[in-house]
This record gives C-alpha cells, sequence and structure tokens, in this order.
C-alpha cells in the first residue's frame, strides 16, 4: 500500500513540524509514506473566493500527482473536503477521480477508518480541548454534529483517546465554527475576530491547557488571536500530540 | 455598504453583540432539545424535503388543484406576477370593500413586497399584530428576523418606545407589563378593523384551504372580527395533502423555537360567515428560482428561523447587517438569487461551516448554494479587483513548484527580518487583532529533502 502524503500549501510553508509529525505518525505505524514533490495547493483557497477557473487548473494538477497511489492522506480535514466533496464539479468524469475522491483521507480518519490502530505509545498529560472544524466536521463527518439527531461519535476523541494521559475537557458549545473560513478571515475581518475568541474564551473557561484539531488553518487563527492577547493556552496539531513530539513544556 | 462593513459596526458593541448571540444560541439550544427528543426527527426532514422536491417539480399542477379546490369552497384566488401586482390586488380589495383600517399578522411575503408603506401612502392604516411585528413597526424598523422580528431590541429599549407611542409608564419595561399594554392597544385595533391580511404558511392542495401558524393567536382575533380577510402567499406554500401538513408542522414548531407545536395552527377552508377570503398568490422571482437548479431548493423553506439562530456569523452581525429583507443564509441566497449585483457581500458573509444546512428542517443545502453563488459573483465580474488580482497571481505560482518554492521561501526569509511596524501595517487586515503564524526557517519540503538525503 502506498501513501501519498498531501501536505496543504500553507502548513508546507509555516507549519513544517505539524507536518513532519504527519509523516511520523504514519511512518511509526510502518506505513509507506511518499511525498509527491511537486504538489502545490489543492486550489481551495480559489474555489471559496468563487474563481471556478483557477480551482479547477489546480484540481487538475492535483489529480495528475496522486491518481497513482493508493491512499492519499492529510493533515486537514478542510483540504480532504475539497478533494472529496468539491472537486466532483471540476474532474466528474475525469479518468482518476473516482480514485482520489474515494482514497483521499484527513489523518485521524485514516488511521480511525483503515488502520484501526489499537494503542499509541505516545503520552500528553495536559487538559485538551478538541476543536471540531467545520469541514472535517460537516462535511466528512468526523464527528456527529449537534445539529443532527443522530448517534454520538467523534473519530477525533476515539483516536486521542489512545494516547496515554490525556485528559478532555466539555466546551459549552462543541462544535461552533472558529470564524476563519479562508478569505472570510479576512474579508468579514471582525466577525471573523470575534468567533475567534468566542471560541478560544470557550476552551479557556473549560479549562484547557490545549487547543487540538485536524485542521490548522483554524489553530493558526485562534492561536493569532492567543499570542495578540496573550492568553494563557496554546493550539497544537493533532499529528503533534500523536507523533509523540511533546517535549516536556508546552 | 457591503455585509462585512455594517457587521463590523455591530461586533463593535461587543456587549450587546453578544448579547445578540447568546440571545439567538439559547433558541438554537430549545431546538436542539426539541429535534433530539424526536426518533424519527432525521426521517421527518427527509421526507419534508422529499415532499418539496415532489411538490416543486409539479408546482403548476398543484397550485391549479389547489385553485379549483379553493374555489369550489367559496374562496377567491388571485394571481399576482410580483409584488406590485400584489400590492395593487391588496389595495383594490380593501378599497372594493371600504376598508380603511387593517389588522395583519405575521408575513414575511408583505415585507418583500413592501405592502405597508405602499397602503399608508394609499391612505390605509395598517397594524401589524404579532408582537415583535408591531414593535418594530412602531419604530419604523425591519423585521431583523424571520420568526424573531425585534430580537435586535432591549427590553429597555421596548419599554422606551411603549412610552412615546402607548403613554406607557415612564422606564416601565417589565416584559408582563408591556405585554399587557401591547395588548391593549391591539384589542383597539382588532375591534375596530375593517380587514385583515394573513401571510400563509402552508396551502393545501388537495383541501384548498391554507393554513397559518401563530404563537399569540393574533391571526386568528384578526381574521374573526371583520368580514374581509385576505391571505398572501408565495407559490412555494404549497403542500399536495392534508396528511404531509403534520411533518411540516411538527418540524416548523421545533425549529424555530423548540415548541412541539406552534399555539395556533388556524386552518381557513371557509370565510366567516357573510365574509369574503382572498387568496393571493405571488410569484415576485419565485419562478426564476425554480428554474435553476443551483438554487431551487430555496424554495423548499418553511422560514423557521433556525438557519438565522445557528449560524455564527447571523448571530454576530445582526439581520440588518445584511441589507436584505430576509437575513442570515436564507436570506443571503435567495437575495443573491434575486439580484446578485446589490447582494453581492451575502454569498461572503459566511465561513461556509455547513451548520444551517444540517439544522435546516427542509435540508436546504444552503452553503452549497451560498458557495455556487460565489462563483457567480466572479462570473458576472462583481468581486472586487484586487482580490480578483490576488488570487489569479496566487492561482498562477500554485501552478508551478519552484515558484511556489522560491515565493515561500522568500516569505519566509524576508518577513521576519522586517520591522513590525511594516508587517503589521495597516494593508495587513489579518494582523489587525491577531498575530501572524511565527514563519520558521525551513519549509516542509526542504526538511522532507534532507531526510532523504
Ligand atoms: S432555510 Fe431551512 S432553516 Fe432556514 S428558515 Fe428556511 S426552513 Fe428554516
Amino acid at each position: 500500500m502506498k501513501i501519498g502524503l498531501f501536505i496543504p500549501c500553507f502548513m508546507n510553508e509555516l507549519y513544517p513540524e505539524a507536518s513532519m509529525a504527519t509523516l511520523r505518525v504514519l511512518e511509526n505505524l510502518g506505513l509507506d509514506v511518499e511525498y509527491p514533490m511537486n504538489q502545490t495547493c489543492c486550489g481551495q483557497p480559489m474555489a471559496n473566493s468563487g474563481c471556478y477557473h483557477k480551482a479547477k487548473e489546480l484540481a487538475k494538477r492535483f489529480l495528475k500527482i496522486f491518481k497513482d497511489y493508493d491512499y492519499i492522506v492529510a493533515p486537514s480535514g478542510s483540504c480532504v473536503a475539497m478533494v472529496r466533496v468539491n472537486y466532483a464539479q471540476f474532474l466528474e468524469g475525469e479518468e482518476g477521480f473516482e480514485q482520489i475522491k474515494n482514497n483521499t483521507y484527513e489523518l485521524v480518519e485514516f488511521l480511525h477508518d483503515v488502520i484501526k490502530p489499537t494503542t499509541m505509545s505516545v503520552s500528553f498529560p495536559y487538559r485538551v480541548g478538541i476543536h471540531n472544524s467545520c469541514h472535517g466536521h460537516r462535511e466528512l463527518g468526523m464527528a456527529s454534529m449537534s445539529e443532527r439527531n443522530l448517534p454520538e461519535f467523534s473519530k477525533i476523541k476515539k483516536i486521542l483517546s489512545l494516547v496515554n494521559d490525556i485528559e478532555f475537557v466539555t466546551l459549552r458549545r462543541n462544535d461552533e465554527c472558529c470564524g476563519f473560513g479562508g478569505i472570510f478571515s479576512v474579508t468579514e475581518e471582525a466577525v471573523s475576530v470575534a468567533m475567534g475568541i468566542d471560541r478560544v474564551n470557550d476552551h479557556l473557561n473549560a479549562k484547557a491547557e490545549v487547543i487540538t484539531g485536524i485542521d490548522m488553518s483554524c489553530l493558526m487563527h485562534m492561536q493569532g488571536i492567543i499570542d495578540r492577547q496573550k492568553l494563557p493556552i496554546k493550539t497544537m496539531h493533532i499529528a503533534q500530540i500523536l507523533a509523540g513530539d511533546y517535549d516536556g513544556t508546552l | 455598504m457591503g455585509h462585512s462593513e455594517k457587521a463590523s459596526k455591530f461586533v463593535a458593541n461587543s456587549e450587546r453583540m453578544h448579547w445578540h448571540d447568546k440571545a439567538l444560541w439559547f433558541v438554537r439550544e430549545k431546538r436542539d432539545l426539541a429535534a433530539h427528543q424526536l426518533d424519527e426527527w432525521e426521517e421527518l426532514r427527509r421526507v419534508a424535503s422529499e415532499i418539496k422536491s415532489h411538490t416543486m417539480d409539479r408546482l403548476d399542477y398543484y397550485l391549479e388543484e389547489f385553485e379549483k379546490n379553493a374555489k369550489q369552497k367559496g374562496l377567491h384566488i388571485h394571481w399576482a406576477r410580483d409584488a406590485r401586482e400584489h400590492n395593487e390586488i391588496v389595495l383594490n380589495l380593501l378599497l372594493a370593500h371600504g376598508a380603511k383600517r387593517v389588522v395583519k399578522s405575521k408575513s414575511m411575503l408583505t415585507e418583500e413586497c413592501h405592502l405597508n408603506p405602499f397602503l399608508e401612502k394609499n391612505n390605509i392604516e395598517i397594524v401589524d399584530t404579532d408582537l415583535g411585528e408591531r414593535i418594530v413597526q412602531l419604530r419604523r424598523e425591519a423585521p431583523s428576523h424571520i420568526v424573531l422580528p425585534a430580537i435586535h431590541l432591549k427590553k429597555e429599549e421596548v419599554g422606551k418606545t411603549f412610552e412615546e407611542f402607548l403613554n406607557t409608564q415612564k422606564d416601565n419595561c417589565d416584559p408582563t407589563y408591556l405585554t399587557r399594554e401591547a395588548r391593549k392597544h391591539l384589542r383597539e385595533k382588532f375591534l375596530t378593523a375593517d380587514a385583515s391580511i394573513t401571510g400563509v404558511n402552508f396551502a393545501i392542495a388537495q383541501t384548498g384551504g391554507v393554513v397559518v401558524c401563530t404563537n399569540e393567536g393574533n391571526a386568528d382575533i384578526g381574521t374573526s372580527l371583520p368580514k374581509l380577510h385576505i391571505a398572501s402567499m408565495g407559490i412555494e406554500k404549497i403542500i399536495p395533502r392534508l396528511e404531509d401538513l403534520s411533518i411540516f408542522t411538527r418540524l416548523l414548531a421545533r425549529s424555530a423555537t423548540g415548541q412541539p407545536i406552534t399555539t395556533y395552527t388556524s386552518h381557513f377552508h371557509a370565510p366567516i360567515e357573510g365574509g369574503e377570503l382572498h387568496i393571493i398568490i405571488v410569484d415576485n422571482g419565485r419562478s426564476d428560482i425554480l428554474s435553476n437548479s443551483d438554487f431551487k431548493e430555496s424554495l423548499h423553506c418553511i422560514r423557521c428561523g433556525a438557519c438565522l439562530n445557528t449560524c455564527p456569523v447571523y448571530r454576530r452581525s445582526g439581520g440588518y447587517s445584511y441589507g436584505y429583507i430576509i437575513p442570515g443564509p436564507i436570506g443571503s441566497t435567495l437575495g443573491a438569487s434575486r439580484d446578485l449585483q446589490a447582494n453581492k457581500t451575502l454569498p461572503f458573509a459566511c465561513t461556509l461551516c455547513a451548520s444551517c444546512s444540517n439544522v435546516c428542517p427542509s435540508k436546504i443545502g444552503l452553503h452549497n448554494q451560498l458557495y455556487k453563488h460565489r462563483q457567480n459573483v466572479v462570473k458576472a465580474g462583481l468581486l472586487g479587483a484586487k482580490k480578483r488580482a490576488i488570487l489569479k497571481v496566487t492561482a498562477w505560482v500554485m501552478k508551478h513548484p519552484l515558484l511556489f518554492d522560491f515565493m515561500g521561501l522568500v516569505v519566509r526569509k524576508i518577513v521576519p527580518i522586517l520591522p513590525r511596524s511594516i508587517v503589521y501595517s495597516k494593508a495587513n487586515v489579518w494582523g489587525r487583532n491577531r498575530e501572524l503564524p511565527k514563519f520558521p526557517k525551513k519549509s516542509f519540503k526542504e526538511l522532507y529533502k534532507e531526510r532523504i538525503k
């Protein structure tokens, strides 16, 4: 089984540690992973801004680069949702599209659905708040949504529960959006920041020490607020917890 | 002014913004509780959505069926192509009956048609009898929410309004007191009205009757006294059979306020004794939406307001920030369908979090519609030139991996050595209230290359 590692463009540039942690989580499980060097961006920023043609060009590019892998795994619910949910509009009928549509997974989802590990020999002795980022949550179905009346579950929590010494906090609003929203974070700056502050405060009030999640973009937005306001909490991509990157000091 | 400018004004008053957010979140939580008590909730949503799809695909048939059956019951049916025709029909009916004073119960359609100002211009007194509607009417404001029209107002503000218009005690804003005073005031209006206007929640093709849901009973009392009752409905209000109704009434009340059923579910299948019941069926742009496969689902809306209550943007920006008669996710898609140019910022007043689509009792893919509208905004050349240029350049860079690596490198090397005043200049919108991430020395790709060497 050959896995193509799909690293979102901004993570490649800004979050090499979380990206590397993703690679190591997979390798630690004995998986054969390759990072295709010529990958750039899946086109989500263009698609969400309404730029159909630009997004389509990048979707085609993505298809060419990744179509021969058995699985494509990425540390981002949002970018995976782009491929699985939104690519159809651009690539329906193209050769290889079904392959990437059916086999692109977000990291935690891949562990939960495909690899199914039963233990993880890492520890994370902190109180953790899970940020259920919207695209993973509502498009990929990473966990039960508060809006729906369906049995409760959380793939994220289930995988994180394999980590030793971890403790979870209970939020008042378990799956409210943090307000990042891609271009929304800039075009609707005021609301975006207000939403981010409210989200961070929910975690703070629940006495979380770390906010974790599967989407670095949401975490980047909340970390930006945390850093500006110097709040006693920090964000960490879930891959870094799963890879055991914790070095004793937060 | 687009949504974001108006929203930032609303956000600026943090205390009030949070009060608004909490009030609506409270309603959303009540809705969750009610929805989660029904094991068949998701099944109800599925059936509702299927009934709506079925009906919309045969709308001409069901409308004619409705007309035929309604006429048999002695009701009068009128067809209005647009708002102007609708308003003319109303006015002519009122004039023909010599009606000067009209009571109206809640109807978003008459808001859409701007009926009130039109009738006032023609010297007809029109009184909204839903409490929230009356409050905003006295203040000469529009509803800021489709179910809770005065949700943007605090009780002190309502007290002041009543002081001014209803002569209530100074500084008394006790809700029970104010409600009693409003009731007294409205009772007088009910007793002296010459005609009543209501909206329509559901029109049943099979029976030729209409159903109006209220919590205050104002539609009932309003229609019981005067001899003339005019009910205005959009073409999409049709449901095929009486037995379909319970699917929707169960969903509507729970989605709107978390109640198991609205306090009053009034069926109108005949005029009152010696009276007349006129139903005006209005298109006003709906058939255009119906013919667009990307957006026709938006006609499945039963106006429950749940998508507004759940929308994190609506809760923090208020109904008026949208600048369209209907705010929130459903308003953004309807507004963009109606007039893309005027409402071009609405599809972007959204993080695409998809909460609305999952809360919606009719399963409208609201966020998908907003996503599609964005493409139409770009296609119509309505996206700002600056934004367009940025996205174009970014997309171009992304097609060239070497260039992408190089640009990344340059940014990572340069930004950290620039003075803060430059990095956080006015142009950096992100940095107004947020720090930028720390720029690492090496990209993942560089680390990966080093590793395999
Ligand atoms: S779109 Fe759906 S959730 Fe929103 S008001 Fe209409 S029926 Fe209710």
